[in-house]
């Protein structure tokens, strides 16, 4: 017996899953050498797994801002803002975002997990109501933990149940905080935003939504489904990352709450970790201009993933409810799930293997995320592998296999 | 039906609410899980019902519809017996009303 003897059903688990002769949790690359390319065990990669939604980690621009602000400041800040300080990178940062979404306020913290963790933590506590969707990611329930509020699931994207809930508190000291992602990261559904707006209004509540998978990738300008389904004014707070469409790593807030400031001196994963270095913080600057100047990096992102969307769909494939850069396909068991990623990986495609307890209602996922950087090409010939891989092994219905101008 | 099974708790002593609810959420157990179930105050929900983390979702879920109750989360980490699971009922019921 070990201490770590209670995690004994993981290791099993995870010990079967190696057995079958992969390990999708810890997949080495000898290189990346591009947003779309990479080489794993000597072999040409497609990759298809990133979140790298606008393909910006190589971009001129970026990189040469993060080379000069290294060679000018520093490697590190190594410490927190209120320690060791705010450097101008921050600051700047911080008001391109706020100006970006059209509001008075944003702080960046380290991560987008950490974002969420500070902010939910902070917004509610004790005697408050925090509303999460049941298929929450994990830093919003992790964050919902290390605050004081109580917690409330309601069903996922059913603004019914919300209301219902709510209604169940009428009467009931406190404040209600409704946490909502703009696309949820394993189905690559959106949030009905109106209607929840709607429920928000009629409640008193407040909104906070997580535009981790959204920002840079729906709106008219990139601001995220609140853009989207035009609901900005109801949205209080919008959470993201810069380690998706950014191409980066860290997390932020914005909102027009006057006294938003205070959360820089008691929300303790923005106090008791060290800031982003200068190098992130110049090369995510740079994305977030990229992001406006570049509307149809959007577009392009948006022809690729009705591409792969589309293409799987008309194959016969099991794909989520709505066409977006996160294409997720429906396995009907582990066995299955686990074969079909290792002969993908085989045949030069790099996905996500997503299976529970990370996914929703226990499904079990090859789950892809398209880039604006991918060629047409690139994802013609993903198609022709899931295809070939489908008919290996025995899963395509038949006479749906072919895709025109694909297979 | 929720009526009536409502009614009956009404002006009963303790023991007949926990029996009534014992009933109904058995009930509840077999329409989620799709099979028979025989429940004791000692059964454990997880180990006994060989219930999965969705599983439990999907059953908390037709309990509060039926109660008309929100069971929060840090409440539904401490419930592992039938036993806690009507208190937790009863609780928020009353408190509810209250
Ligand atoms: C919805 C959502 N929120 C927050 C995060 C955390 O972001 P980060 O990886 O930048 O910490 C992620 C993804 O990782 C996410 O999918």
């Amino acid at each position: 017996m070990t201490i770590l003897a209670k995690h004994g059903a993981y290791k099993q688990a995870y010990d079967q899953l190696r057995a079958s002769g992969v390990d999708p949790l810890n997949v080495r690359f000898d290189a990346v050498t591009s947003p779309t390319e990479g080489v794993i065990g000597g072999q040409a990669m497609i990759l298809l797994g990133t979140n790298n939604y606008l393909g910006l980690t190589f971009d001129p621009d970026c990189v040469d801002r993060a080379i000069e602000a290294t060679r000018g400041q520093g490697t590190g800040t190594t410490g927190s803002r209120v320690a060791n300080g705010t450097y101008g990178g921050h600051k700047r940062l911080e008001e391109a975002l706020a100006k970006f979404f059209g509001r008075q306020n944003a702080m960046v913290f380290s991560t987008g997990y950490q974002a969420n963790l500070g902010v939910l933590s902070t917004l509610v506590g004790r005697g408050d109501h925090l509303m999460l969707d049941a298929d929450s990611h994990a830093s919003i329930y992790d964050g919902s933990r290390l605050g004081h509020a109580e917690v409330i699931r309601f069903r996922h994207n059913n603004p019914d149940d919300l209301y219902k809930r709510l209604r169940r508190l009428e009467g009931a000291p406190g404040d209600r905080l409704i946490v909502v992602e703009g696309i949820y990261s394993m189905l690559g559904d959106t949030a009905p935003l109106k209607e929840i707006a709607a429920v928000k209004r009629e409640t008193g509540a407040y909104l906070l939504v997580d535009e981790a998978h959204s920002m840079g990738v729906l709106g008219e300008t990139g601001r995220g489904l609140a853009e989207a389904a035009d609901v900005e004014a109801d949205v209080d707070f919008i959470v993201g990352t810069f380690s998706k469409s950014l191409g980066s790593v860290g997390g932020f807030c914005v909102s027009d709450t006057p006294d938003f400031d205070i959360m820089r001196i008691v929300s303790r994963p923005y106090m008791f970790t060290a800031s982003l270095p200068p190098g992130i913080v110049a090369s995510t600057l740079a994305a977030l201009e990229k992001l406006q100047a570049e509307p149809s990096l959007r577009e392009t992102l948006m022809r690729n993933a009705h591409r792969l969307y589309d293409g799987l769909k008309a194959m016969g494939f099991e794909v989520g409810p709505e066409a977006n850069p996160i294409v997720a396909v429906a396995m009907p068991d582990q066995e299955t799930a686990v074969m079909f990623w290792k002969l993908l990986l085989e045949g030069g495609v790099y996905l996500n293997l997503a299976l529970p307890p990370a996914t929703p209602t226990n499904v079990r996922l090859l789950r892809s995320s398209v880039s604006a950087a991918h060629t047409l090409a690139q994802i013609d010939t993903v198609l022709s592998v899931f295809a070939e891989v489908g008919r290996t092994l025995g899963f395509l219905p038949s006479g749906r296999r072919r895709i025109a101008g694909a297979v | 039906m929720r009526q009536n099974l409502q009614l009956a708790v009404v002006g009963g002593t303790d023991a007949d609410a926990n029996a009534a609810i014992r009933n109904e959420i058995s009930t509840i157990f077999e329409e989620v899980l799709g099979r028979p179930v025989s429940i004791r105050d000692d059964t454990d929900i997880v180990e006994d019902l060989g219930m999965d983390s969705l599983g439990v979702m999907n059953f908390v879920m037709a309990i509060e519809d039926f109660y008309d109750i929100s069971i929060p989360l840090d409440r539904i980490a401490q419930i592992q017996t039938v036993a806690d699971l009507i208190a937790a009922v009863e609780a928020l019921r009353s408190g509810r009303v209250a």
